[in-house]
């Protein structure tokens, strides 16, 4: 499916929820909890469950990142489920933090 | 990534977190979500493709630019400090559009083609009408989130365009999201149209740190207000600091809360922050730098860079306490020559390039990014050894004297160092010899002599630095958010008869 930058998506299985900061090149699938994600204001298919290699968690406000596919999202809702890419578990991103400046 | 879904996370994840508050009182993340969303109902239901506002700051400003990002209405702050002709021929540049002012600042822009206004308080009304919170707002694709009119020092304001993926950038690269205490406040008493004002607002709300607004600043209301709310962070341009910590004195206040002060905006003289560092020597001070046009912040001099300055014997460490620290990891920035292409090494001054995400470089109609993405700023600047920033000034006020590059700055601040001398701003003037010679206005106390005066630089620094025209008066012209006009000086002397 096309990704674009600025989309949101949403779980099929559970809370999470990102939006896309950077898209990937070519078609993916974005996935969480083992299942593809949904577009926000989708209804995401019903009965599906996280899959355990798929369940270390999704926090708010951390970027997570795929190399493979160059993409990189933020997630904007935390759950239990686990960001993945084509089956490829992302991987957060080391992020540094200013000191307030404005 | 669109800015609102900013405040969507907080709202979600510390909805009950007071987000922004003046004396009068404030609002919860949550409860300014709800409020936004009933705002952009509103907004959305007006004619214009625009949201202008021309009022002060207060929770009131956050609400109308979060909800023009959920109505997909790029947001046009105004300065409502010009006056009543240039503001209606801004004004009239932003047709179509719906604009919300202040009550007593209406009438000033009313009957413009194009331009429906509201007041600031139908607005807050709207946004707590039931009616607009049962609406379902619609899907909005507007990636333009902000217009700002650059306050500039000559010619005509030009709307600089920051985009929604320009500002989320910034913000989620450089805030941990939640990463303030719960107790928590910072002061803003910038305006809503200066970017700084935008930035407190998305930084503010992304980790999770109140906003206490001070709608205009003012040394001894500053101090007062800092103090009853507790305030732990705030952000000052340079002028202010000396006259807060004056109040202080004054008003015999100390800020016991105040962890975190930072500043930004024009050059600060090595006076003034000494002092601030040893009246506070508890405080983080950060020095940032940036322009409308790169969304804020692109270099900072942390809280450790000014105390290893501050205490260091080495004159190269002690003198950066006058740079602007490193460039931010999330961007490239390099000194450029004057033909725009050759990179320069460690203390060549030359033209400040930066390139990254969160660097827009646009104005409407019209982009200036190099084809591969670099912004020139037009400061002039040089590193040193290590990656520290100094910036010189507008390029343009760079002094030209018989071949030699000479920065305004540096000379203002040896002469600021003079006991009698209280503001001074220093400027080329048109030499038939040399191009271009020194000039300089002071503002005195007592009467110290031009001789005294030049033989003070010519010993601190050299003979071609040293001023040859000297204008002494009550004060120098600043504009509204404290930058020097040094181009209406330069102009005014260069037609005076020579001194």
């Amino acid at each position: 499916m096309q990704i674009k930058p600025g989309s949101r998506w949403k779980s099929a299985v559970d809370t999470t929820e990102v939006v896309v900061v950077r898209p990937p090149q070519g078609d993916v699938s974005l996935e969480c909890g083992g299942h593809p994600m949904v577009p926000m204001g989708t209804d995401a298919p019903a009965g599906l469950t996280i899959s355990p290699d798929f369940s270390a968690g999704t926090a708010a406000g951390k970027r997570y990142v795929d190399e493979t596919s160059g993409i990189e999202l933020l997630g904007s809702k935390a759950g239990p489920g686990s960001l993945a890419i084509d089956g490829r578990l992302a991987t957060l991103k080391d992020a540094k933090p200013l000191p307030a400046s404005d | 990534m669109q800015t609102h879904l900013l405040l969507e996370m907080s709202a979600e994840a510390i909805g009950e977190r007071k987000a922004f508050s003046t004396v009068e009182g404030g609002m919860s993340y949550a409860e300014a979500f709800r409020r936004a969303k009933g705002g952009a109902a509103f907004l959305h239901r007006m004619p214009g493709d625009k949201v202008v506002f021309l009022g002060h700051n207060g929770p009131g400003f956050p609400l109308a630019l979060f909800a023009a990002g959920l109505a997909g209405k790029p947001f046009a702050p105004l300065n409502y400090r010009l006056a009543d002709a240039d503001l209606r021929k801004l004004v009239a540049r932003t047709a179509p559009a719906v604009l919300i002012a202040d009550g007593p600042m209406a009438a000033r822009v009313n009957g413009i083609e194009g331009v429906q206004i509201v007041t600031r308080e139908a607005f807050e009304a709207a946004c707590e009408d039931e009616d607009n919170h049962r609406e379902e707002l619609p899907y909005v694709d507007q990636d333009i989130a902000v217009l700002l009119f650059t306050s500039g020092t000559t010619g005509e304001p030009k709307a600089a365009v920051l985009r929604h993926g320009n500002l989320a950038s910034y913000v989620i690269s450089t805030v941990e999201f939640m990463g303030a205490e719960d107790d928590e406040a910072s002061l803003v008493s910038v305006p809503p149209y200066h970017i700084a004002g935008i930035s407190a607002v998305l930084t503010g709300t992304y980790s999770g740190r109140r906003i206490a607004y001070l709608h205009t600043f003012a040394p001894d209301a500053w101090v007062m207000l800092a103090h009853a709310e507790k305030v732990t962070h705030a952000m000052v341009v340079p002028t202010m600091l000396a006259r807060i910590l004056d109040a202080m004195d004054t008003l015999k206040i100390e800020l016991p809360h105040l962890r975190a002060l930072s500043y930004g905006g024009g050059r600060m003289p090595a006076s003034v922050i000494e002092r601030a560092m040893k009246k506070l020597p508890g405080v983080d001070f950060v020095n940032a730098y940036g322009l409308t046009e790169t969304s804020s912040t692109i270099s900072v001099l942390g809280p450790e860079d000014h105390r290893a300055a501050f205490t260091s014997e080495d004159p190269k460490v002690r003198a950066r306490l006058g740079s602007v620290g490193k460039p931010l990891h999330t961007l490239e920035l390099e000194i450029r020559g004057p033909d725009g292409t050759t990179v320069l090494g460690p203390r060549q001054s030359g033209e400040v390039y930066v390139r990254g995400e969160q660097v827009a470089g646009e104005y409407l109609h019209k982009k200036v990014l190099t084809d591969d993405g670099w912004f020139p700023t037009n400061d002039a600047g040089w590193l040193d050894e290590e990656g520290y920033l100094f910036v010189e000034g507008r390029l343009d006020d760079v002094i030209v004297r018989g071949g030699e590059n000479i920065s305004p700055g540096e000379i203002e601040d040896v002469l600021r160092l003079h006991p009698a001398v209280k503001d001074v701003a220093v400027y080329g003037l048109p030499d038939d010899n040399w191009g271009e010679k020194v000039g300089c206005s002071l503002v005195c106390e007592g009467s110290p002599s031009t001789d005294e005066l030049a033989q003070w630089v010519q010993q601190r620094l050299r003979s071609t630095k040293t001023p040859e025209c000297w204008d002494f008066r009550d004060e120098l012209p600043y504009n509204e958010t404290g930058k020097l006009l040094r181009r209406v000086l330069k102009d005014e002397q260069s037609k005076a008869p020579a001194a």
